[in-house]
């Protein structure tokens, strides 16, 4: 099992979320969401999902029933950087389609895809409680809010900047 | 002339929330102090005289929650403070998490004072993420200068309060879902055999509440339940932060004393709609409240007025929608959303949303038909009487609010008008 994982530090690291959770199942969301969070693409690949199940004394099965459950678990992987739109009602008074038309056309992809160079992943949302700065997305983390065509291009270009050195 | 008030906000942007001191010197802890005197009857008593019910949707009065769940015996208990605030058009909370952590702290330990109970959770929203290290080091602080932790104030008492991430889905605001992802598996709502106060968190008796209730709980205690009784009106005293947001010029959240009329908030507080465009239609409390049209805006905005008229304050949010939006492209909105949070456990919400959802498109597409109103009028009324938790029956009050007020916008819709005669 640890074998398929790879990752030396990574397993190592898993370890130690394991024990800060006392290999306790009932700690299973926090278990993986903070694992998720050391992955560089935003998911949870199917041997690490197993190797948790495992150290857990639970069944995988239980493990893919959460990450299915909670929208910020993904068995999948996405960009480096998640773009989450917003498309919940006060979003749609404020015309988040303009938002997506911009995004799409900036980075040359369509929602629910990822970038060629494996930068961002776009994807909607449900309301994320921004909806006084709306129309609004997150980027990880980071809500930008207030947007306009030269504000998305700014956020867009200093994550590239960034990543690019 | 401002018509917000500043009771259970009057902190908001005041202090620095990473300065306990400052928190301190505008009278933070005194209302902690005051617990430790009055003891849990005397809190129950403010509480009571103060009026307050839940902010957390169903609006249950706050002194008779907290003395009933007082009756439950049991040596380990819980306090969980609901901070997951996921109803779309919903901010409020996020205020008090970013502009009050330590009000929020102290509610929750009033609260653990008063149910006897030594451990606490709070669940943040995971969409609030970059607020969980903020609201951690809010909790350290307090620790450190002993409103919190072991021995606290030397009364002997002993309080504990962990952050608890959500992970993204709305149902896990229900009191019961939420308690299931603590646990460790998906959100999906219990079957209620014993209430929550006896058997909750790990079958514990827990007492779970709203973070804006345990905030006012703070603040009630700070200045007197008769003094916060004066606000609002006879029927719904006290104060209420609302989510002001949509073709509105200046969105945010505010607190309104109960009473104040819907236009008042609209024009006095949220500077009118925006871009000079007419009001068409509010929704209040969220994706689960109904559409309201601008017909009614001279009412009051209290519990007994909005409840008179089929409406519930829900979790406070007031979504202002403009002359240039169609009713069933906006329903288009709200059922998405609740096609995607449905936990799929009863089979009522589960179908009943994919079928409604598959109808709206129709209406949003000039594709319905005349049958087709009647048939999503008819699945609504299922939903609502025959779902399993309140997300399933709140998810059709905004399309039955809306056939109600606006039956012509359907008709507009349809394209296949077949003759009964
Ligand atoms: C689908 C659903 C979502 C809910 N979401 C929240 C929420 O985000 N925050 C909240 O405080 N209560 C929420 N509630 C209500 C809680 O179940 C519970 O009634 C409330 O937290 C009790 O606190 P209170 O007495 O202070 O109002 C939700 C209920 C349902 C059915
Ligand atoms: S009403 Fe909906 S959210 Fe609630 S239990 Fe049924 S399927 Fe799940
Ligand atoms: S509706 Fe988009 S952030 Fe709330």
């Amino acid at each position: 099992m640890e074998k398929n994982i790879g990752n030396k530090n990574l397993i190592k690291d898993i370890d130690s979320i394991l024990e800060k959770y006392d290999f306790d199942n009932h700690n299973l969301l926090p278990i993986l969401q903070e694992t998720q969070s050391l992955i560089p693409n935003h998911y949870i690949p199917e041997e690490v999902a197993k190797y948790i199940a495992l150290k857990l004394n639970t069944p995988t099965s239980k493990v893919y029933d959460v990450i299915s459950f909670f929208s910020s678990l993904s068995d999948k992987p996405k960009g480096l950087h998640v773009i989450q739109l917003c498309k919940s009602a006060v979003c749609r008074l404020n015309k988040y389609q303009t938002v997506r038309d911009i995004l799409e056309r900036e980075l040359g992809i369509k929602m629910g895809e990822i970038s060629d160079d494996g930068l961002f992943s776009l994807e909607y949302t449900a309301c994320f409680g921004a909806c006084d700065i709306s129309p609004a997305f997150r980027i990880d983390n980071r809500v930008y809010g207030n947007l306009t065509e030269d504000k998305i291009i700014e956020i867009i270009n200093n994550y590239r900047r960034f990543n690019h050195g | 002339m401002d018509r917000t008030v500043k009771v259970i906000s009057k902190n908001f942007k005041k202090y620095n929330v990473e300065s306990i001191d400052e928190y301190i010197k505008l009278g933070g802890f005194s209302a902690l102090k005051k617990a430790f005197d009055l003891g849990p009857k005397g809190i129950i008593n403010e509480l009571k005289i103060s009026d307050l019910k839940g902010r957390g949707g169903a609006a249950f009065p706050t002194g008779k929650k907290w003395e009933q769940a007082t009756k439950v015996p049991g040596d380990r208990k819980i306090i969980i403070c609901n901070a997951d605030e996921g109803e779309p058009a919903t901010f409020k909370d996020r205020y008090l998490l970013e502009y009050d952590p330590f009000k929020v702290i102290e509610g929750m330990t009033i609260a653990g004072i008063t149910f006897n109970a030594n451990e606490g959770f709070i669940y943040i929203r995971e969409e609030y993420k970059y607020l969980h290290d903020k609201f951690k080091k809010a909790i350290q602080l307090t620790k450190e200068n002993n409103y919190l932790g072991q021995n606290i104030l030397n009364t002997g008492f002993n309080f504990d309060i962990t952050v608890f991430s959500g992970a993204g889905a709305y149902v896990c605001g229900e009191s019961t879902a939420l308690i299931e992802s603590i646990e460790g598996k998906s959100g999906r709502p219990r079957l209620k055999l014993a209430r929550t106060s006896e058997k909750g968190l790990y079958d514990l008796p827990t007492l779970a509440n709203n973070i804006e209730t345990l905030a006012a709980v703070a603040t009630i205690l700070e200045i007197g339940g008769e003094e916060y009784a004066k606000y609002g009106t006879k029927n719904s005293k006290g104060t209420k932060l609302i989510s002001l947001c949509g073709n509105i010029n200046k969105p945010g959240a505010y607190e309104v004393p109960f009473g104040i009329t819907l236009k008042e908030i609209i024009y006095d507080i949220g500077g009118g709609v925006k871009n000079g465009n007419a009001l068409k239609f509010l929704q209040l409390g969220g994706a689960s409240g109904p559409i309201v049209p601008a017909s009614m805006i001279d009412l009051k905005y209290c519990y007994n007025e909005l409840n008179a008229n089929g409406i519930n304050i829900g979790s406070g949010a007031i979504l202002v929608a403009d002359e240039t939006n169609k009713v069933v492209d906006f329903l288009k909105s709200v059922q998405d959303f609740f096609l995607h949070e449905s936990c799929g456990k009863c089979t009522p919400c589960r179908e009943g949303n994919r079928q409604i959802t598959k109808i709206i498109n129709r209406f949003v597409n000039d594709e319905a038909s005349i049958e087709d109103l009647k048939t999503i009028e008819k699945f609504a009324n299922v939903m609502k009487y025959a779902s399993f938790c309140g997300l399933g029956k709140t998810a059709p009050t905004a399309l039955l609010s809306a056939i109600k007020h606006f039956p012509i916008e359907f008709y507009q819709h349809i394209k296949t008008v077949r003759k009964t005669s």
